[in-house]
């Protein structure tokens, strides 16, 4: 399994197309950096226009750890469709080139190929997050500095303390980890259907976006399936946030998201095991 | 020679489509065993069952002997393969490909042995490029140095040809004899075209529809005595008269006032041309044509007795 997926981390790093995520992530970062720069005071005053009527709010309120925050809600759309880029082409990229017959043609098993390529995948988002992580809370900190972070929610704002953040981040990244290792076991289960990358890449956004409607949308007939779809608690590491923390409410996230990644993963396995290459 | 891989009733479906039809044939060590038929005629579906790509319907493929699907990892170690295109990771030079595939083995493969298959293959030197940059028959050739790396008993090298100028053509047809005569490899190579297989191939198999047409010695299906000659010569009108009374029309097969076809030993030509000549045919070309060309293209064409015997 090791030399395997040393071998499937060689080919992913040594693509160029893996890079441009992280340009991307980067150019993320860095807009909503350069846009809270030129404009942020404007942005935090009209977004504090509710509360500050009754609080006296002072201090650096305009800092890093705040546009991190916002730079982390791509974690819902944009950095899942980074990670379907590259789980999604895993299978499908190999069929499509004609390289995966030649794959199965040597003494490695079809589950072991899917189990590394799942890990591989994995490796990728969590270096992703890493990066993010690294242009984000790096980059806005420097640019911004630090201190009492307010996080407005749509019916009360929590104010939480300098000293009180960064562990917040830290289990937040890890959290997104967890959603984005979901995200990656959807995209290889739906590689594992196709002969080329686009239709697992877009089947993944696509069942995010839709599932993600579902868990947003406050009708009645949404509120009895939102719970148990995934994309309800991709957001879960937004609960670090919260004061106190939901620590219930975000394992039971931890734990669903777990439960889609292994149900992915072992139908992966499945039908690639019944599949007949035809590539 | 003991049996390396052999099929038993092999039978493979596509919903209502029979693309492999109870097909069970066996090579023996140190065969070049030719796999012939036209395209879609199932050569693929069945070596990609040799393979485990794709999975039989009914039937066993046995592997030295042990069925296939019992210890399919195993017994992946005694096989190297291409199958149609030689398709690489293009992005990554030719020595990352082969070294990537070779680290797929059970075996520690050094780096000496990778060396080696480059120059066998005739790719020393042009290791280090982007195989984005090779020639179809580059890519052929890292195939099967990628086929061969782990030092397989049997090469399985479907359609080695395809893509390739008539020079690489050659030159394939030279690597796959110098692969069986001097690395003492058993080679399957499959193609649609006969001439391919019957200028390597000690054995022959000739599958239509899926199904088995004839398969035996190479030299017994090419029996030099049923050659047909083929003689395209200026319109002649009273040719077929002129040949009547003389002992050339036991062996005409068609005549036209084109040209005439004739089945006899080759080496009987020159002096069918010296006659033709002499009386008064002007001859532009005399073609000879294997019988098993015209035999494959018989039984390719008439598919109501398969499975004869040679």
């Amino acid at each position: 399994m090791i030399p395997l997926l040393r071998i499937e981390l060689y080919k992913i790093f040594h693509r160029p197309r893996t890079y441009i995520s992280f340009g991307i992530i980067t150019a993320i970062a860095l807009v909503i950096q350069l846009a809270m720069l030129a404009d942020g005071k404007s942005f935090v005053g009209f977004a504090l226009q509710a509360v500050s009527e009754q609080f006296d709010i002072k201090g650096n309120v305009l800092n890093g750890y705040l546009i991190t925050y916002l730079i982390l809600q791509t974690l819902l759309i944009h950095i899942p469709l980074l990670v379907a880029l590259v789980a999604g082409d895993a299978l499908a990229g190999e069929a499509n080139i004609g390289t995966l017959r030649l794959l199965l043609t040597k003494p490695i098993s079809r589950q072991g190929l899917v189990l590394v390529k799942f890990t591989a995948s994995v490796i990728y988002a969590m270096l992703l997050l890493l990066w993010l992580a690294i242009v984000a809370l790096g980059l806005s900190t420097l640019l911004f500095g630090t201190g009492d972070m307010i996080n407005l929610k749509s019916d009360a704002f929590v104010m939480l303390l300098k000293d009180d953040i960064l562990w917040r981040y830290l289990a937040a990244f890890a959290f997104a980890g967890l959603a984005m290792m979901c995200v990656a076991a959807l995209a290889l289960l739906l590689s594992v259907f196709a002969d080329n990358s686009i239709g697992p890449i877009i089947g993944t956004m696509g069942i995010i976006i839709v599932l993600t409607i579902f868990s947003t949308l406050q009708l009645p007939i949404f509120d009895a399936i939102s719970p148990y779809l995934f994309t309800t608690h991709m957001i879960g590491w937004k609960g670090f946030f919260d004061a106190p923390v939901p620590y219930d409410a975000i394992g039971r996230s931890a734990l669903i998201l777990l439960i889609y990644t292994f149900v992915f993963v072992a139908a992966t396995i499945f039908v690639f095991n019944k599949k007949d290459i035809l590539s | 020679m003991p049996v390396i891989a052999e099929t038993k009733e092999l039978t493979k479906r596509f919903g209502d489509t029979l693309a492999v039809d109870k097909l069970s044939f066996s090579i023996e060590e140190g065969d070049i065993y030719g796999f012939l038929g036209e395209n879609g005629a199932g050569k693929s579906t069945t070596i990609r069952m040799l393979l485990g790509l794709i999975y039989p319907s009914e039937g066993t493929v046995y592997i030295k002997g042990t069925a296939f699907n019992n210890r399919k990892r195993h017994l992946l170690q005694h096989i190297g393969a291409i199958i149609e295109r030689p398709d690489m990771y293009g992005y990554l030079s030719g020595w990352d490909n082969l070294r990537m595939f070779a680290s797929m083995s059970d075996k520690h493969i050094p780096n000496a042995r990778l060396h080696e298959v480059l120059e066998i293959v005739g790719l020393k030197g042009r290791e280090t490029d982007k195989v984005r940059a090779y020639s179809q028959g580059m890519k052929q050739r890292l195939g099967i140095a990628i086929a061969m790396v782990h030092n397989p008993d049997l090469l399985i090298l479907d359609e080695p040809t395809n893509g390739l100028d008539p020079q690489g053509i050659a030159e394939m047809r030279k690597l796959i004899m110098q692969l069986s005569k001097e690395h003492g490899k058993t080679i399957l190579i499959s193609s649609h075209l006969l001439h391919e297989i019957e200028q390597v191939a000690s054995k022959i198999l000739v599958i239509h529809k899926g199904r088995k047409m004839v398969e035996g010695k190479a030299a017994q299906l090419l029996n030099p005595g049923e050659t047909l000659i083929e003689a395209e010569t200026l319109p002649c009108e009273d040719i077929a008269a002129k040949i009547a009374p003389t002992q050339w029309q036991q062996f005409v097969q068609n005549i036209d006032p084109a040209g005439i076809t004739f089945k006899m030993h080759p080496g009987q030509v020159p002096a069918l041309n010296k006659w033709l000549v002499e009386n008064g045919v002007q001859v532009l070309e005399l073609r000879s044509k294997h019988s098993l060309e015209a035999y494959f293209l018989s039984l390719t064409h008439d598919t109501a007795t398969p499975d004869r015997a040679i």
